[in-house]
């Protein structure tokens, strides 16, 4: 068992091996991976220890004193919370060593082609076909909603292998080249005017069966861990008073006088406090996950700051009057870092209108705080038993 | 704008959830809705054999009160995990307005020895200011003439039941009054659970405790801060309740409970009341640490009125026929959640202190 004081040790080794001030970022991130202090709860030789999680904070607390490179986590927070999740616990032991180490230090960018045009809420219905030829799956689909998919080497697949049995069954998971010649990557231009995701086309691409993740079939229960891993990012979070979308409509009430109606005052007070409230619900969601005793209330979080981000941003648009009529930049960029609350509020008021959508829609996770939380009826299925080559489209 | 570095403990600590089983089981055999609803329009609505149990038997009367004092010297957490319960219960006992209003009012005079009183549930008090007063608003005062206090006041809570009212006076004192030296009336409330009554003094004699203001402020404040984990209660037995009744009842040979529409709005109602039960237990830690008191109140009932309010009606809605009866329950609650809304000061009262509290300005 690795306990702090060893932690310690390693990383002042690390430290003294590798002087941050002369060392080049990518050698020091690489032998920061090789010494077990990139992820300490992996396994040993995978860029771990395994160790305790919980741990991972004891080196980083070292690391930043000493001005050491990270691996810049939001550029490549699809690989570590998603990909790396799911490669380690259903990949080989090859696969492993493959793809975690450049992986972890962003050499290789990782995206996701799970979202199709015909599949959102209901994923499991996709339709991008796996065919077996030989020791390859040959790949033809399209799919949607893919942050990074231009910058990215690899992707984690899921495509349908067999259409003659229920959905849930017909699906594997894959490991897809993003150089391969039959991956088409296309900007998707959003209501902002920039683009932040991708259309992914993907036509007769090659896949070798060595890039399988898990069984053939099993590519949905494969999909759960990746599912799950995204939602345990979410939440946990810890924000200051005014930290979220209520803080620039704040600061613009403050400092503009000349703007302030009646009309908005009840309603931004009231906004206040709810999102002082939402706030206060994340927080104590925190204190229970750091106590041992995580609730239910994340599935409710991200509803309720989905519904505060667009009534917020839509308040300060109206609050700035004529200045709400105009809007800061139309021109068509593909932005590497996506800040909700970042930019004019006319920007934040139409981004904000996809956080009702992206990673679950608002009405469908009503459907699972109303069946998972309190226990209500599921919805009628009629598409559990029935080949997915005969469903409804 | 004021910020804080150190956040509030919202959780529940052990003792804290043992406190709440003890006064659950106490309440399920003492205080059953059936119970309640032939007890409102009885000549006594407050449930005597519950108070007893609960202030004697428990020693929560005394929960605000340091040991030195003759209390059991907890804090504002576990006296909003008993409104809570209280909530859940509807029950009709004087704790909000004896063990925690009038304590406070105790507590700024330094009245040690009727503190000691109230502590050991042998008497009642309540606070005689109109229940609908926000923290820091003007309240009614009675006359001083003489040494002896003559006046009215109207909608002072469970006065009925008092022992000894505080009353404000137009000298800015607060005074001791004698529950025999004084005409209580009660009004039809609209909260049968938590009856009004106007007290009017002709010619009382008093004991001057200390001043006032100061007294009624602060009293006033802990009322609205643990308020909101009485409403907690309300919302969450209204919640609870209505989705066990919706898993059961069935129509169009299904459970009412499976359709969508109705599933969207309780999975709403949950997250209003997740939402409220951290603002409530925000509220109540911050009025036990001192820290970020008034803010934290605000916020509190700024949203729980609401919160009670709407879930109260959904549960009477979602009852269908018999939520519009006088014999199912859910109309306390709503009687309850609905006159809660108005108690200590309404939602856009709080909206306009926290106004000033956060600098957000009116134009």
């Amino acid at each position: 068992m690795t306990d702090a004081e060893e932690l310690r040790r390693r990383t002042r080794e690390l430290l003294a091996d590798r002087p941050p001030a002369t060392t080049d970022r990518l050698d020091f991130l690489r032998a920061r991976f090789d010494a077990g202090l990139a992820w300490v709860h992996f396994p040993e030789g995978l860029g771990g220890l395994a160790a305790p999680r919980s741990l991972q904070a004891v080196v980083d607390a070292e690391l930043e004193a000493a001005g050491a490179p990270d691996n810049d986590p939001r550029r490549i927070g699809i690989g570590l919370g998603m990909a790396a999740p799911t490669i380690l616990q259903y990949g080989t032991e090859e696969q492993k060593r493959r793809f975690l180490r450049p992986l972890w230090t962003g050499e290789e960018v990782w995206c996701q082609l799970f979202s199709e045009p015909g599949a959102g809420s209901d994923l499991a219905a996709l339709g991008t076909r796996a065919v077996r030829e030989g020791e390859d799956w040959v790949v033809n689909g399209q799919k949607v909603w893919t942050s990074s998919a231009h910058l990215a080497r690899w992707a984690i697949l899921i495509a349908r292998t067999d259409p003659d049995v229920p959905k849930h069954r017909g699906i594997t998971y894959f490991v897809c080249d993003m150089t391969d010649p039959g991956v088409e990557v296309r900007p998707l231009r959003q209501i902002t005017g920039e683009a932040e995701f991708n259309e992914v086309f993907l036509t007769d691409v090659r896949i070798p069966d060595s890039r399988r993740l898990g069984e053939i079939g099993d590519g949905w229960r494969v999909a759960q861990t990746t599912l799950n891993n995204e939602r345990v990012a979410i939440g946990g979070m810890r924000l200051p008073r005014e930290g979220g979308m209520i803080g620039p409509v704040s600061r613009t009430w403050r400092e503009r006088p000349g703007l302030r109606t009646h009309d908005l005052h009840q309603r931004l007070l009231k906004l206040w406090v709810e999102a002082e409230v939402a706030r206060l619900t994340g927080e104590r969601l925190r204190q229970q996950l750091v106590a041992g005793q995580p609730g239910p209330e994340g599935a409710g979080m991200k509803l309720a700051f989905a519904r505060l981000n667009q009534e917020i941003s839509g308040l300060e648009v109206e609050l700035r009057g004529a200045e709400g009529l105009l809007y800061d930049d139309w021109t068509m960029r593909r932005p590497e870092l996506v800040d909700f609350t970042g930019r004019d509020a006319g920007y934040r008021y139409l981004r904000s209108k996809g956080n009702s959508i992206e990673g679950g829609t608002s009405e469908v996770l009503l459907n699972i705080v109303a069946e998972r939380v309190l226990g209500l009826p599921a919805e009628p299925r009629t598409d559990k038993d029935v080949a997915w080559k005969d469903l409804a489209r | 704008m004021s910020t804080t570095s150190t956040q509030p403990d919202l959780l529940y600590s052990e003792e804290e959830e043992a406190l709440r089983a003890a006064v659950r089981d106490l309440l399920a055999d003492h205080c059953d809705p059936a119970d309640v609803i032939t007890r409102i329009e009885s000549d006594a609505p407050h449930g005597s054999a519950a108070w007893k149990a609960l202030a004697e038997g428990m020693g929560l009367a005394g929960l605000l009160v340091p040991e030195a004092k003759g209390g059991q010297g907890a804090s504002h957490r576990e006296a909003a995990v008993v409104c809570e319960e209280l909530g859940r219960a509807v029950a009709p006992v004087p704790f909000l307005t004896s063990a925690v209003v009038a304590t406070e009012a105790l507590l700024a005079c330094g009245t040690d020895d009727l503190l000691a009183d109230l502590a050991s549930g042998r008497l009642i008090g309540a606070l005689a200011v109109g229940l609908d007063t926000a923290p820091g608003a003007a309240f009614t005062t009675v006359r001083l003439e003489d040494g002896l206090l003559h006046g009215e006041l109207t909608g002072i809570a469970d006065a009925a039941v008092a022992d000894v009212l505080l009353v404000p006076a137009d000298d800015g004192g607060l005074y001791a009054v004698d529950g025999d030296a004084v005409t209580v009336t009660p009004q039809a409330s609209l909260d049968l659970t938590r009856p009004l009554a106007t007290v009017t003094l002709a010619g009382a004699p008093g004991r001057r405790l200390g001043e006032a203001g100061p007294a009624v402020r602060r009293a006033l404040r802990a009322g609205a801060g643990l308020l909101a984990s009485e409403q907690l209660g309300l919302a969450d037995w209204s919640l609870t309740e209505t989705v066990r009744y919706l898993k059961e009842r069935k129509q169009f040979n299904r459970p009412v409970g499976g359709f969508q529409a109705l599933k969207h709005r309780l999975a709403q109602l949950w997250l209003e009341v997740v939402n409220l039960r951290a603002a409530a237990r925000g509220a109540a830690d911050a009025l036990a640490t001192g820290e970020d008191a008034d803010v934290s109140v605000a916020v509190a009932q700024a949203y729980a009125g609401q919160v009670a309010v709407h879930a109260a009606e959904e549960a009477l809605q979602l009852h269908g026929g018999i939520g519009m009866t006088w014999e199912h329950p859910v109309h306390l609650y709503l009687k309850r959640a609905k006159a809660d809304s108005i108690a200590y000061g309404t939602a856009g009262a709080h909206r306009e202190t926290l106004a000033c509290l956060v600098d957000l300005q009116a134009p």
